[in-house]
């Protein structure tokens, strides 16, 4: 594929981000703390700050970039939670290579991972991982049965979607909702919803490109 | 939403220059960085390094100073400070007998306070953490993040930092940090929501005779919504929840807390506080020392909390050294 750039890539979610700032908002504080939106936000107009600055020498060094700034302005649970899942995938990528289906998948990997052992939960706590790791798996799967790029995250966006529509049925056990238990019940979850978003910015990305070959 | 701010972006920025032209004799920014220190720290000893969201205040910054911190953090209003300034901070204190980290049991701190330590670490600064969970509305069970840190986290700055001043090694700054949070336990309720700067509406929504019971310093919901009673009944309520979980019998001897939100009239406060005696007094226990005041607000939110201090003789003489500080001043 990729004729495209880490830039143009994160471009299309701080867009996205920015466009649903109130929409995450919102959901969190009918169960959280009210600033998944904001910090988000806040967040990648800080991604788009930096890169725009300088562009990274490559992909590997540019997710380590888009990691600490995650990590040193968007504060809250999530800052260190993107901002691990960004620095496990760069981690992922040797210096000079370049993106493919089959590197993807292996940083999307490492992304959850490190969100899992960072947050320490697991699918059914109500949290970011009931949205990564279905659209973990879909993208896995639709890669095995031949998918291109698009197909892939096309599959893993819609998964992520069943994920977010599955945490309105459970109590939350990990983050702040925590605390509501059964009262939590009913609501989506910020977190997976960010995911989501990102991944269809991610997929409307993908598009993009694969038109332009 | 109408507050005294410029805007609603620079509400951190803006307050912590505030505190230092207030009291530079205490503290000083760090250049560039959300960090309040010392402005003159003896660098012999262990170093206490606290912070947390903003809109809490006079938490945390208000608490550096002899006695009690040598660094605390601001994040964003309500939102944890990031790694990057938690680990500078470390850096500007740590003298060499390694720095105590008191985090708040929020989800987002301790991530971001566990990242900061193992940043320092990398760089050989010797870093502990503890933890302070005394809020007694939401459940301590293996399904939920644990219970919610506040206002008894004051107790863990002052006798942690009474013992660091007094020479203490970290190993000692922390047990005793662990002594007062296994012995504190606190419980609030809230009449009147908050409304975040950057949020510019409401967190939550009471109808005019209603309370909520247990609501943590952030507008997380508590236990129950009802409507509004008494001061008495209201302390009888909240009392009731702490003695559930923090075992006193007579002649225990305590320190008490009454703590304001934001809104809240020192007037209420003290008829609080007055019933609070009252229990106290009818089931024998003794209060060695009371603090009434707005300690660690919730922006403008209406409400107030009470934490009571199970002590023993360590703890009350670490409780009643020295300490001075722009929010505590203790002789």
């Amino acid at each position: 594929m990729m004729k495209g750039s880490l830039k143009s890539a994160m471009e299309e979610i701080a867009s996205a981000i920015k466009a649903n700032k109130d929409y995450l908002t919102d959901l969190d504080r009918e169960i959280g703390d009210a600033d998944h939106g904001i910090n988000m936000a806040r967040g990648f107009d800080a991604v788009m700050a930096k890169l725009n600055s300088a562009e990274p020498a490559d992909l590997s060094s540019g997710l380590r970039q888009v990691a600490l700034t995650l990590i040193s302005t968007v504060g809250g649970a999530s800052g260190p939670l993107y901002g691990t899942a960004f620095l496990r995938a760069g981690k992922t990528v040797r210096q000079g290579d370049m993106l493919n289906p089959k590197l993807a998948l292996s940083m999307f990997r490492a992304a959850v991972d490190g969100v899992e052992e960072r947050g320490k939960a697991e699918e059914g706590d109500k949290t970011m991982v009931d949205a990564l790791e279905p659209a973990y798996r879909a993208f896995e799967d639709t890669l095995k049965s031949g998918g291109d790029f698009p197909e892939c995250l096309e599959a893993a966006r819609d998964a992520a979607k069943k994920g977010v529509e599955y945490t309105k049925t459970i109590p939350a056990k990990k983050g702040r909702a925590s605390y509501l238990g059964e009262r939590s019940i009913g609501h989506q979850d910020p977190g997976a919803t960010s995911v989501w978003i990102i991944l269809n910015a991610l997929l409307q990305y993908a598009q993009k490109i694969h038109k332009e070959q | 939403m109408k507050k005294i701010i410029n805007h609603p972006a620079d509400v951190v920025d803006e307050m912590l220059d505030g505190m230092v032209y207030a009291y530079p004799q205490y503290v000083r920014r760090l250049e560039g960085l959300n960090v309040l220190t010392r402005t003159k720290a003896p660098t012999e000893k262990v170093a206490l390094v606290s912070g947390g969201g903003s809109g809490h205040e006079p938490a945390h910054g208000g608490y550096v100073g002899r006695g009690m911190l040598d660094a605390a953090v601001a994040g964003a209003v309500f939102t944890s400070p990031t790694p990057d300034q938690i680990y500078e901070a470390v850096k500007a204190v740590n003298g060499g007998r390694g720095v105590l980290l008191i985090i708040k049991n929020y989800t987002g701190d301790v991530l971001n306070f566990e990242m900061a330590a193992e940043m320092a670490d990398a760089e050989g600064i010797r870093v502990e953490k503890v933890v302070v969970n005394d809020d007694v509305a939401v459940e301590n069970s293996t399904f939920t993040s644990g219970r919610r840190g506040i206002a008894g986290t004051l107790f863990v700055h002052k006798i942690a930092g009474a013992k660091a001043e007094s020479g203490g090694t970290l190993d000692e700054v922390k047990a005793v940090a662990e002594k007062v949070i296994a012995n504190v336990r606190s419980m609030g309720m809230a009449i009147s929501p908050c409304t975040v700067p950057e949020a510019g509406k409401p967190s939550f929504v009471l109808k005019e005779n209603e309370m909520e019971i247990g609501m943590g310093i952030h507008g997380e919901p508590g236990i129950q919504r009802e409507p509004i009673q008494t001061a008495d009944r209201i302390a009888d309520r909240l009392l009731e929840k702490i003695f559930d979980d923090l075992r006193l019998s007579p002649g225990d001897e305590t320190a008490v807390l009454i703590n304001g939100l934001g809104a809240t009239p020192l007037m209420e406060l003290f008829i609080m506080n007055r019933r609070v005696a009252e229990v106290f007094a009818g089931k024998g226990i003794k209060i060695v020392k009371t603090y009434v005041g707005n300690g660690m607000t919730s922006l403008e939110m209406g409400g107030c909390s009470i934490s009571v201090l199970k002590l023993d003789d360590e703890l009350k003489q670490l409780l009643g050294a020295p300490a001075e500080t722009p929010a505590f001043v203790q002789f």
